[in-house]
């Protein structure tokens, strides 16, 4: 899986005694704890490393995943701005994944490996790619919500521990400011639009304002990777505690566009001065994990057929490469 | 011969926006050549910014210095800074690498 | 001018579409970033080229009027640009002899009489520099590649050949323009882009096909079946909704 050349220095080395690793988990630990950022050359646990590769590499496959649904909508944007605008939109996608990709390697992986674990079905992606686009408001819905909840994630992850990853983050978060307003303006001037317009935009907020809430993952009792994942700092707030800030904050926004948040138990409670909501249907989590989601076999067959029908392309340009070394070797 | 194995190879990117002082590193791009690997390089880190200069370097020829760490409890040498499989050159002939 | 507008415009616009349709699907992450970034310049000269062609009209209509609520007989693009993407080599074919007359076409509209055809040509040059040196430098990859890459790209310059011969000839749209000084006469751009090509398809170890007179022109309304199929698509959200704002 990982790399098994002979140059795997830092890793778990069989060579170290178990004091000698003990006394390195304690050192990485202070180092974690006093806000020190880890770097690819510097030791660090066995299970560190691949929190981290399976946690970024499902960022950089939610990223590129998440550009079908969106791009799904380019051809039929609306008007020459809303095409421009979706089309940078997805193209930073793109770039988000690449940045990811980037950091992922860092790691001792490449990402060859990485897409073949997408296109296998080994690797996890965010499930709300799985969802269908079926209307222009669901592209207003997904800068809206998607990106919302996608940036309330992605803002402490800035100060995670692991230095390539944090770094990936900030590039990350400069850009998805403007992905953000997009959806909630598309939605904005569905909301004040023709009567068929409205329907659209209150549609599509039906069909993700849960997929949504879904998006921070399990409630935090349920959570397994939580607790070790906050001990090292790849994870600095818990699921729970991102949601209900989503909520608070997003609440207001959809009263602001007067659309319905279709919970019939969300009410504002004074005390606590949060938003309490319904209960989530965690039912329909596990199938679209499970893969039985509207999209999950159409997702992964689009990029399938993208890497698979791209590699005489990929091969000629290597070969070309080479030809082009070849001819200068002998010219030189 | 050897037959490397079929990925494009690994650039770490370089970027001095215009009103920097010096090249930062940003990241990295898949490229099968240099020319190749300079426009991956400006389509993906200067789509923001104007007037920059950019480098790219093989991953594989980055050399990066030691851990300043005296406490270390080994000491590498000279050493490559990713551990990216894809610097080894394997035939393709053999199998389970 | 509306019309001469609309013929360097419509090629951009329907070129952008088309590229668009490859977003997410390209053969690696970076040519999906790469491809964006051309269709997205390609589509700045559109919306420049159509609101100016747009603010020439008496009725007050937008470039999304003009993008979205015109037949297809009444665009003026090349026929080239409307040709469906194929694979990476077609896309990359079509892309290389439309960046080799879009050289040609802007280098020499920076002298137009129209300042705001100068103005757009004075930039989209710089844009168009890059895009000819993406897809030549493809083309070359590809051609002098692996056996499978050289005959794709040989069978799509191919069947795409044909739809450069109406590169050089004018319209009648372009001839009111090259009166008017606002428009280089076509013809004059087809030694300097048939050297360029050449250069480029020696290095790629390509033929060079024969030159047809292929006579159904786009810049005359005269489109292949592919243009009304695309504007369908395009087209859709605002024939759907009439009126509506978006």
């Amino acid at each position: 899986m990982y790399t098994q050349g002979l140059d795997s220095l830092g890793a778990d080395c069989l060579h170290t005694s178990a004091e000698e690793r003990a006394a390195l988990e304690q050192r990485f630990q202070a180092k974690v704890d006093a806000e020190e950022r880890i770097e690819p050359k510097d030791w660090m646990p066995d299970a560190y490393r691949q929190t981290l590769v399976r946690q970024i590499s499902q960022h950089a496959h939610s990223e590129i995943v998440g550009m079908l649904p969106e791009g799904n909508w380019i051809t039929r944007a609306p008007s020459l701005r809303r095409k421009a605008v979706l089309m940078a939109k997805v193209q930073d996608e793109g770039g988000h994944g690449m940045y990811l990709y980037s950091a992922a390697e860092t790691l001792g992986v490449s990402r060859d490996e990485l897409l073949e674990q997408l296109l296998t079905g080994a690797a996890k992606y965010s499930s709300i790619f799985n969802y269908p686009t079926p209307t222009w408001a669901d592209v207003g819905a997904i800068g809206w919500l998607v990106d919302g909840a996608a940036i309330m994630n992605q803002i402490p992850i800035c100060k995670c521990s692991y230095g390539p990853y944090a770094r990936a983050m900030v590039r990350i978060c400069k850009e998805e400011s403007f992905h953000q307003r997009q959806g909630f303006e598309i939605m904005m001037t569905l909301a004040r639009g023709t009567p068929e317009q409205r329907r659209m935009a209150q549609e599509a907020l039906d069909r993700w304002w849960w997929p949504s809430l879904m998006m921070f993952g399990p409630n935090d009792a349920t959570s397994k990777h939580t607790a070790q994942s906050m001990r090292w700092k790849i994870k600095r707030f818990t699921n729970d505690e991102l949601r209900q800030k989503f909520v608070d904050i997003t609440v207001p926004q959809a009263e602001f566009l007067g659309l319905r948040v279709p919970d019939a138990e969300l009410r504002w409670d004074e005390a606590s001065q949060h938003y309490r909501f319904g209960t989530i249907d965690w039912s329909e989590f596990q199938q679209i994990l499970a893969g039985n989601g509207p999209c999950n076999r159409e997702r992964i067959e689009a990029r399938r057929r993208a890497h698979e029908g791209g590699a005489w392309v990929r091969e000629a340009a290597l070969a070309h490469a080479e030809k082009r070394r070849l001819r200068d070797a002998k010219a030189a | 011969m050897t037959q490397v194995q079929k990925q494009w190879p690994l650039y770490e990117v370089f970027i001095r926006a215009r009103s920097g002082l010096e090249h930062k590193h940003v990241g990295s791009i898949h490229a099968a050549d240099a020319t190749m690997a300079i426009e991956h390089a400006r389509d993906v880190y200067t789509r923001r910014q104007e007037g920059v200069s950019i480098w790219v370097v093989r991953s594989a020829d980055i050399i990066a210095s030691d851990p300043s760490d005296a406490d270390a409890l080994f000491e590498p040498a000279k050493d490559k800074v990713y551990r990216h499989p894809t610097f080894y050159e394997i035939p393709d002939e053999v199998k389970n690498l | 001018m509306r019309s001469y507008a609309l013929t360097v415009g419509d090629t951009s616009l329907i070129l952008a579409q088309r590229l668009g349709e490859w977003i997410g699907h390209a053969p690696a992450l970076e040519e999906d970033l790469a491809l964006a970034n051309i269709a997205l310049d390609l589509l700045g000269q559109a919306r420049y080229l159509l609101t100016h062609a747009a603010q020439l009209q008496s009725d007050g209509g937008s470039e999304d009027d003009l993008a979205f609520l015109r037949d297809p007989q009444d665009f003026l693009n090349l026929s080239l640009v409307e040709q469906p993407n194929g694979d990476f080599g077609q896309t990359i074919v079509r892309q290389f002899l439309v960046d080799a007359w879009q050289l040609e076409l802007f280098e020499r509209l920076q002298q137009s009489s129209e300042p705001r055809l100068a103005e757009l040509a004075a930039k989209a040059i710089k844009e168009t520099r890059y895009h000819f040196r993406f897809s030549s430098g493809w083309v070359v990859r590809l051609g002098d590649g692996t056996e499978e890459s050289h005959r794709r790209v040989q069978t799509a310059l191919d069947a795409l050949w044909r739809f450069t011969h109406e590169m050089f000839v004018a319209s009648p749209a372009e001839q009111e323009a090259i009166a008017l000084g606002v428009a280089p006469d076509p013809a004059s751009l087809a030694a300097g882009w048939s050297s360029r090509v050449d250069e480029v398809l020696k290095e790629a170890t390509l033929q060079r096909p024969a030159d047809v007179a292929y006579s159904w022109h786009g810049k005359r309304g005269q489109h292949s079946e592919h243009l009304s199929r695309l504007l369908a698509e395009m087209q859709s959200m605002q024939r759907m909704y009439p009126g509506a704002q978006w």
